[in-house]
């Protein structure tokens, strides 16, 4: 009795955050596209981004791509090898972290994929990048990640300019899975699907999300896709956070005037 | 004193037909190519009494590297006979007072497109390969700025994929001539247009071999005793064309690479691609004392 009295306080669990970034800041010209944004994402996390067109989703997604440089902020992931801000790396460092440690998918597959390559290479240049180097293993593993992705195997060496929207978007999510990033970045990949095809192509992220635990950040301007994908939301507008919350709580208990009359706008 | 005294007799121009900055300037860019193995270095490509496409880049660079003492042999597809040979060696000739030569034994500098000799070249010789386009990335990537970047980066995967499409789509690699190879384990050239026959023949050669595109204007070299590792599959071997049991009907002599001919009824006969080869070996067979150098492939190909 007195021996179970004596126990310690239980430490609580801590996780450290995969992704931070903080104070993010970016002017294109006199366009304000970001200002003082931050945001965390923990492993295995989903975090939405919504918000209206131009309201500096897409940026602040590219910034966490490596594509663009802020004009001021930190950024770290937390991952084995990695230290400091990942926005002091140079062009070579950036497109070796992009290469091996992040995938994304773009809104428009064309942005993504090579089109005149076939699809299954389209994923094996991912691997040829990070330097497997023997053609059985680059044809199974190229395989499997479509495989995961759900794509028709079947039309695996087909082009994806002869495919159809939606499995375009799943050539690009088996590019961006192929090497088991720590970080999946989606980009609107379901705008300009249509509903049914989207249901999939969301089904099948689902899927990989609970199979694989890859920790997600997906931007959309469609409260549908995020609710359905995401743990927490972030909303944007004018380029910076007015909102940020548990996915449920932003729905249902939208805090700014923003986000309520975003929610309610909804058809 | 007169000021003629001082100066050098007219000439009508200048030792081996470039003026002497030209030179300079392509010994400077010769050099660099030299230091960097396989890095493509860009230079004022100069207009010589020839069409851009037809070996200028190869034309000048011999130019800058002739001698008087010099001796030249000029290979078209093999041949030292074809026009294309016969009129640039002529011109090379005329403009540097180089005695010419067939034999590749004898010369010291051979320019050549299509082909490496098959008899090993020696440390004393350089050869000069004309080459169309010396990009070997540029259809995987038709920009030619981020070309340079995926250079710098060593950014190769893409001909990779090419090559793992070929397989995809034939079941073997389709790439016949300028087949890719990583000279010195750093940069990817494209050895343009001879056949994959010829590009393990660049392997550890003791030879200086410079190649080099007039109307790209860029020349890169493979030094003596530079590595340079055709891109493969590590569980696809590199494969040469299967010429090793092939039959000159002209020489009768077989395991070299060959030249198809058609014939009228369908068939074909096959002769040596290298023509001088092919002469040395007749001229053997009729009792001639010919010196026949030892070849690359000696005992060397699978029968």
């Amino acid at each position: 009795m007195t021996a179970a009295l004596a126990l310690e306080p239980p430490q609580l669990m801590t996780t450290p955050p995969l992704l931070t970034l903080r104070g993010v800041s970016r002017r294109y010209g006199d366009v304000i596209a970001l200002q003082d944004v931050s945001a965390t994402v923990y492993p295995a996390e989903v975090l939405g981004i919504v918000g209206e067109s131009g309201s500096g989703k897409s940026t602040l997604l590219r910034m966490m791509h490596l594509e663009d440089s802020p004009d001021s902020g930190d950024y770290r992931l937390a991952l084995p090898g990695l230290s400091g801000n990942l926005f002091d790396l140079d062009r070579f460092a950036r497109r070796m972290l992009r290469a091996t440690r992040i995938g994304i998918v773009y809104q428009n597959p064309h942005q993504g994929l090579l089109m005149s390559h076939t699809s299954s290479g389209n994923v094996a240049e991912r691997l040829l990048i990070a330097g497997e180097r023997s053609f059985g293993a680059l044809r199974a593993r190229a395989r499997d990640a479509l495989d995961a992705s759900e794509f028709p195997l079947e039309r695996m060496d087909a082009r994806p300019i002869e495919l159809s929207g939606g499995m375009q978007q799943r050539v690009q999510l088996a590019k961006a899975i192929a090497l088991e990033p720590a970080l999946l970045l989606l980009d609107e990949p379901t705008t300009g699907l249509d509903v049914s095809v989207q249901a999939l192509v969301l089904d099948t992220l689902k899927r990989l999300q609970r199979d694989r635990a890859i920790t997600m950040v997906i931007v959309s301007h469609d409260l549908g896709v995020i609710r359905t994908m995401a743990d927490r939301v972030m909303v944007m507008r004018r380029g910076r956070v007015v909102e940020e919350g548990l996915a449920d709580q932003v729905f249902q208990d939208p805090q700014h005037a923003y986000t309520q009359q975003l929610v309610h706008a909804k058809l | 004193m007169t000021l003629a005294a001082l100066t050098r007799p007219w000439e009508p121009m200048s030792y081996g037909f470039l003026d002497a900055s030209a030179k300079r300037e392509l010994r400077r860019k010769m050099l660099k190519a030299i230091a960097v193995p396989g890095c493509q270095m860009p230079y004022a490509s100069r207009e010589v009494p020839m069409a851009r496409g037809w070996g200028t880049g190869g034309l000048q660079v011999t130019l800058t590297l002739l001698r008087p003492s010099s001796v030249v042999k000029v290979i078209d597809q093999g041949a030292d006979d074809s026009v294309n040979a016969a009129s640039i060696r002529s011109f090379l000739t005329k403009v540097s007072g180089a005695r010419e030569t067939w034999d590749t034994l004898e010369a010291t500098i051979i320019q050549s497109r299509h082909r490496i000799p098959e008899e090993r070249l020696r440390a004393d010789q350089v050869l000069v390969l004309q080459v169309p386009n010396p990009e070997p990335l540029r259809p995987v990537q038709p920009d030619m700025s981020v070309a340079r970047q995926m250079h710098a980066d060593a950014d190769y995967g893409r001909l990779w994929l090419v090559l793992y499409e070929q397989i995809v789509r034939s079941g073997r690699i389709m790439e016949g001539a300028a087949y890719p190879a990583l000279v010195n384990g750093r940069h990817v050239m494209t050895p343009s247009p001879i056949p994959r026959w010829d590009v393990p023949k660049l392997h550890m050669a003791p030879h200086l071999t410079f190649l080099s595109a007039g109307r790209e204007k860029r020349l890169h070299a493979v030094p003596p005793f530079t590595r340079v590792e055709p891109l493969v599959f590590s569980d696809v071997p590199y494969q040469v064309e299967d010429h090793a049991n092939l039959t000159c009907h002209r020489s009768g002599v077989s395991g070299y690479f060959m030249n198809e001919i058609p014939q009228g009824d369908g068939t074909s006969r096959f002769e040596l691609s290298d023509s001088h080869l092919g002469i040395k070996a007749i001229r053997r067979a009729e009792g001639a004392a010919m010196a026949v150098g030892p070849t690359w492939y000696d005992g060397k190909l699978p029968r």
